[in-house]
């Protein structure tokens, strides 16, 4: 020991897009402590936007400069293909959800008065608001970044910590059905502690198996490593428990349904896209790299839980009469399906590139088209707020043809019509395992498919071919964020499900390296 | 000049030129137009097909997806060529028949109008692609105009019927998704072109299930026997313009698909199930003819008369002799026309009395007679009577199949004998006998409706006598499709060269 520690290095340009996200964050923080109540929120939303947007470029400028072979921060951070695109989709997914938050009417102008009390009259006269959202939104924002770019479990435990721990308080905050929000925020909380501490309790065991939190160490250990076996499989499956349930797969997706009914709708709108393409990136990352060399074991509870995700969220969803807890469980189904490209690993590296690159397009497809369905349900109002009932929806079509239009046209889009993005986006996964000998998984994805077609095909008959309630929910006019969202997210469905080669080169570019070790 | 991308172009532009007028009444015009103008220029490019040319021709290429190996290509050969010409002469016909259709249910007329053009362009491209990713995405994509058709201006029962439709069809389409992924992947050629696909799979049990894939998918959209549920359904719940086009022509997706892929691309496994698909359509004949006899509602009789065709046009495409293969071509043709005429009529009869129940009528044609003549008409192609194109069709596949499966083709014939009960007793209990009392006010069939059976009529009856020009351009396609199979036809049992001795 010769007494000196070396001063770690830190590739600042690297990390770049999440320092300028987490250093917006801050600010916001010192914004809601100094600056005067009625001037925050017109700092908050073009500093947020911004943020977004420098980061974005950022990550552009690090992708098309060159994307490091190595990983930065001491190995701590993996900033490789896939975690670029990542971080790209995450960006512009956000930024898209900020547009949806800039309308206020979505929160609650106290949170801490008692729903229905004199605290929350007052509140209500006093027109307050909330505005510690934006610095919420972009903390979760920098965690869903480093989530599936962490190349250590330490990390990437963090990550998790620093995604989810302001989720849970922005669930709480939807300004109607306040309990429901609250419930939402509590059992959403709850159930995420307890995945997180399946998750650090899993990253003990396997420092314990390999002497390392290190993904490419603990996959050089599989090798090595003898006679700790326990070890390693309690901790391999303690760690899955922690992924999967950000996920929502099945047995872990009791919390989704909940969440996404309860929070309000631009928060469900960020965690069904953002937090679903952060939670796929890490898992992706835990597993090829990190478990690599354990994939004949991982393999099979996969495989398992793919099926069981599928069947799930596709049957359940069925009986929902609420349309944010079908869509909710229409995202446990299309877990199940991206589960399929997980497990879709071949022997060869081409394999590999086609199955991730697949799932890389299939997280952009899905993203897109699911914040611009939970864009339109803010559009659709009762009195008492969003028509949440299935039934209110009847007959949408002949009172405002447009926007059930746009809805019609995304919930095709989640059945996998062809000529919509959700087509490609279920064919390069699907094509990517059937390439690997998971044909039997496929049949199953399809089968699947065609039961979730069922319940998204229900809302259009309902929309075109019912007729109105007499005091069916009115639309309102949208904002011109709102607007711009739906816009957005039409667009690119359209442009991904007839064109989709440009973002496959993408996805495919981005994955060509694989993740670095 | 790139035909068959005009064509599509131009049905396209036109629904997108729909939505835009502002007029319902301009709006119809303006189909009417656009319809006539991709009739005329499919016309133009028939005339320029050479049936001993090329096996496909028009052709077009054009990466569309490198990653996928897809490709945007078009081309047609004979059988392509005579399907897409059917597609297109039914659509000018429908507009005409649809004219008040879509006002009925104080519904958008321009989305109507726009959905069938751009149900026009999908069915060209359904029959004209070759590239096998293509097909299917336009076999999928079809879905969604039909299912807004049959959902939004149907009758009473008309959404049941239209996710009845979509999801019987999506269920088939997705099984076959899995048999189009996993023939790419298995045949490892990096490409969905079909030509360069055919002959690629050998080994059987591989091409087994690929067939099966496709041909379940196939199956449903015919339909066949016992996938056949709900055809009725839809068929009676759709405005009498979509239910042309769905019978007409959608069906005959499953038709054609079985002929072109499951046929040429996996030989072996064809021949394989053959007993089995020459079992399912020999029931599916017997058993649609029987029970559309027993249906109250004419628009369900006619939809299962076609549950009974489309046996017969499966069984000639599974015969694989020439003749057979030939004749179900032929027959995807005439029962275009046939069924069309039969579903147009019924349906101004429906539109002026406002009843689908055969019970509803009586007498009809003292006080209509033209309709009823008509009616008759088109009945009688349908029960194939000579003089009228559908005989020539049924002929030949019934002697076409009986060159190989005897029994099939005896018991087969049945559904002859059974499809004149059906029609005449329909024609009987609704035309014939004292004039109902509450149809005693029917007028006859007007200009415009006169306009929309004459050419159908005609077509029947020219194809009856001079079917020519139509096997000229399908037999030599299917010829080539049989060799690919490589299946000869067999000889007779009695050798000419041994008369000959004597």
């Amino acid at each position: 020991m010769n007494g000196t520690i070396e001063a770690p290095t830190i590739e600042y340009a690297l990390l770049a897009p999440l320092l300028v996200v987490f250093g917006a964050a801050i600010v916001g923080v010192l914004v809601e402590a100094f600056a005067p109540r009625y001037l925050r929120s017109a700092i908050h939303l073009p500093l947020t936007l911004l943020s977004l947007a420098g980061a974005f470029a950022l990550a552009v400028w690090q992708a098309v400069k060159g994307v490091p072979t190595k990983p930065a921060a001491m190995g701590a951070v993996a900033v490789d293909g896939p975690a670029l695109f990542i971080w790209g989709t995450i960006l512009i997914l956000a930024f898209v959800s900020v547009l949806l938050i800039k309308d206020e009417e979505h929160f609650v102008g106290s949170a801490a008065a008692v729903p229905g009390s004199a605290e929350e009259e007052q509140s209500l006269i006093e027109r307050a608001a909330h505005t510690e959202v934006y610095p919420l939104l972009l903390f979760a924002v920098g965690g869903m970044l480093l989530f599936p770019a962490a190349n250590d479990l330490l990390v990437a435990f963090v990550a998790l910590e620093v995604m989810s721990l302001p989720l849970y308080l922005l669930c709480g905050l939807a300004r109607r059905r306040r309990l429901l929000s609250q419930e939402a925020a509590v059992k959403y909380f709850l159930l995420g502690a307890f995945s997180s501490a399946f998750f650090l309790y899993g990253t003990a065991l396997l420092y314990g198996y390999a002497g390392s939190v290190d993904l490419a160490k603990i996959n050089q250990a599989l090798g090595s490593v003898g006679g700790q076996d326990t070890l390693l499989y309690i901790g391999a499956a303690m760690l899955g428990v922690g992924l999967l349930f950000k996920i929502g797969a099945a047995p872990f997706q009791a919390w989704k349904p909940d969440v996404y009914q309860g929070s309000p709708t631009p928060i469900t709108a960020l965690m069904a896209s953002g937090t679903l393409v952060a939670a796929f990136g890490a898992l992706l990352r835990v597993f090829w790299v990190g478990l690599g060399g354990l994939d004949w074991d991982w393999r099979p509870v996969l495989y398992g839980v793919a099926i069981l995700t599928m069947v799930v969220g596709a049957i359940l969803a069925i009986t929902q009469t609420d349309i944010k807890r079908m869509l909710a469980y229409s995202s446990i189904a299309h877990g199940g399906f991206l589960l399929i490209g997980v497990i879709a690993t071949g022997a060869t590296r081409a394999e590999n590139t086609s199955a991730l690159s697949g799932l890389l397009f299939y997280l952009v497809a899905y993203g897109f088209t699911t914040v611009g369905a939970f864009a339109v349900i803010t559009m659709v109002r009762d009195a008492g707020g969003e028509a949440w009932h299935l039934s209110r929806w009847a007959g949408l079509g002949k009172r405002s043809p447009l926007l059930a239009g746009v809805f019609a046209f995304f919930l095709l889009a989640f059945a996998g019509i062809p000529l919509t993005s959700g087509f490609f986006g279920k064919y390069a996964v699907f094509q990517a395992a059937v390439a690997n000998g998971a044909t039997p998984l496929v049949i199953i994805g399809v089968i699947a498919s065609a039961i979730a077609a069922f319940f998204y095909v229900r809302v259009i008959v309902l929309m075109f071919f019912s007729d109105p309630a007499a005091d069916g929910p009115s639309v309102v006019l949208p904002s011109r964020g709102t607007a711009a969202v739906v816009g957005i997210a039409a667009l690119a469905t359209v442009v991904l499900g007839v064109f989709p080669q440009p973002v496959l080169d993408l996805a495919h570019a981005a994955a060509q390296s694989l993740f670095v070790r | 000049m790139p035909w068959l991308s005009t064509l599509m172009g131009v049905s396209v532009l036109g629904a997108l030129g729909v939505t835009l007028v502002r007029n319902d009444k301009l709006a119809k015009q303006f189909t009417l137009v656009v319809s006539l103008i991709v009739l005329a220029l499919t016309v133009a490019m028939a005339v320029q097909f050479s049936p001993n040319g090329d096996k496909f021709q028009f052709s077009e290429t054009y990466d569309w997806i490198p990653q996928f190996g897809v490709h945007y290509a078009v081309a047609v050969d004979g059988i392509a060529l005579v399907l897409i010409l059917l597609s297109v002469i039914l659509v000018p016909i429908v507009v005409l028949a649809s004219w008040h259709d879509a006002e009925a249910g104080k519904r958008s007329v321009r989305t109507y109008f726009s959905l069938l053009l751009v149900l026009e362009a999908m069915m060209i491209g359904v029959f004209a692609a070759t590239d096998v990713f293509l097909f299917y995405v336009f076999f999928e994509a079809m879905l969604i105009p039909m299912y807004f058709m049959i959902g939004s201006y149907g009758g009473a029962q008309r959404s049941y019927a239209a996710v009845k439709f979509l999801l019987y069809s999506l269920f088939g389409g997705l099984l076959m998704l899995v048999a189009v992924i996993a023939l790419y992947s298995i045949a490892g050629k990096g490409t969905f072109m079909f030509s360069d696909l055919v002959g690629t799979i050998q080994d059987v049990t591989t091409q087994k299930w690929l067939f099966l894939g496709f041909f379940i998918a196939f199956a449903i959209k015919a339909p066949l026997w016992p996938f056949h549920t709900w055809l009725p359904d839809a068929a009676a719940q759709a405005p009498a313009g979509a239910a042309v086009l769905l019978v007409g022509v959608l069906d005959k997706v499953g038709t054609y698909g079985m002929l072109r892929f499951c046929l040429e691309l996996f030989p072996d496994a064809a021949k394989f199930f053959t007993p089995l698909v020459i079992t399912l359509s020999v029931i599916g004949i017997v058993y649609g003819a029987i029970v559309a006899i027993g249906q109250t509602d004419m628009k369900r009789l006619i939809a299962y008369t076609s549950v009974s065709h489309f046996g017969f046009i499966a069984l000639g495409v599974f015969a694989m002799t020439t003749n057979a293969g030939a004749g179900a071509t032929l027959y995807m043709v005439n029962h275009g026309f046939s069924t069309g005429a039969l579903f147009l009529i019924a349906g101004f009869l429906i539109y002026r009395r406002g009843s689908q129940f055969i019970a509803d009528y009586g007498g009809v044609q003292k006080v209509a007679p033209i309709l009823a003549g008509t009616f008759l008409v088109a009945g009688l192609s349908s029960l194939s009577l000579p003089g009228l194109s559908t005989f020539v069709s049924e002929f030949m596949v019934l002697s076409g199949t009986y060159e190989r499966y005897v029994v099939p083709t005896v018991i087969a014939t049945v559904g002859v004998i059974l499809a004149a009960i059906y029609i005449l007793w329909m024609y009987q209990r609704m035309m014939n006998g004292p004039t109902a009392e509450s149809v005693k006010t029917l007028p006859d069939l007007n200009l415009r409706e006169k306009f929309v059976v004459a050419p159908l009529i005609a077509l029947l009856v020219i194809f009856g006598f001079y079917p020519k020009p139509l096997l000229d351009v399908i037999n030599p396609a299917v010829k080539d499709t049989l060799t690919s199979v490589s299946v000869t036809d067999p000889h007779p049992a009695v050798p000419v060269a041994q008369e000959g001795q004597q």
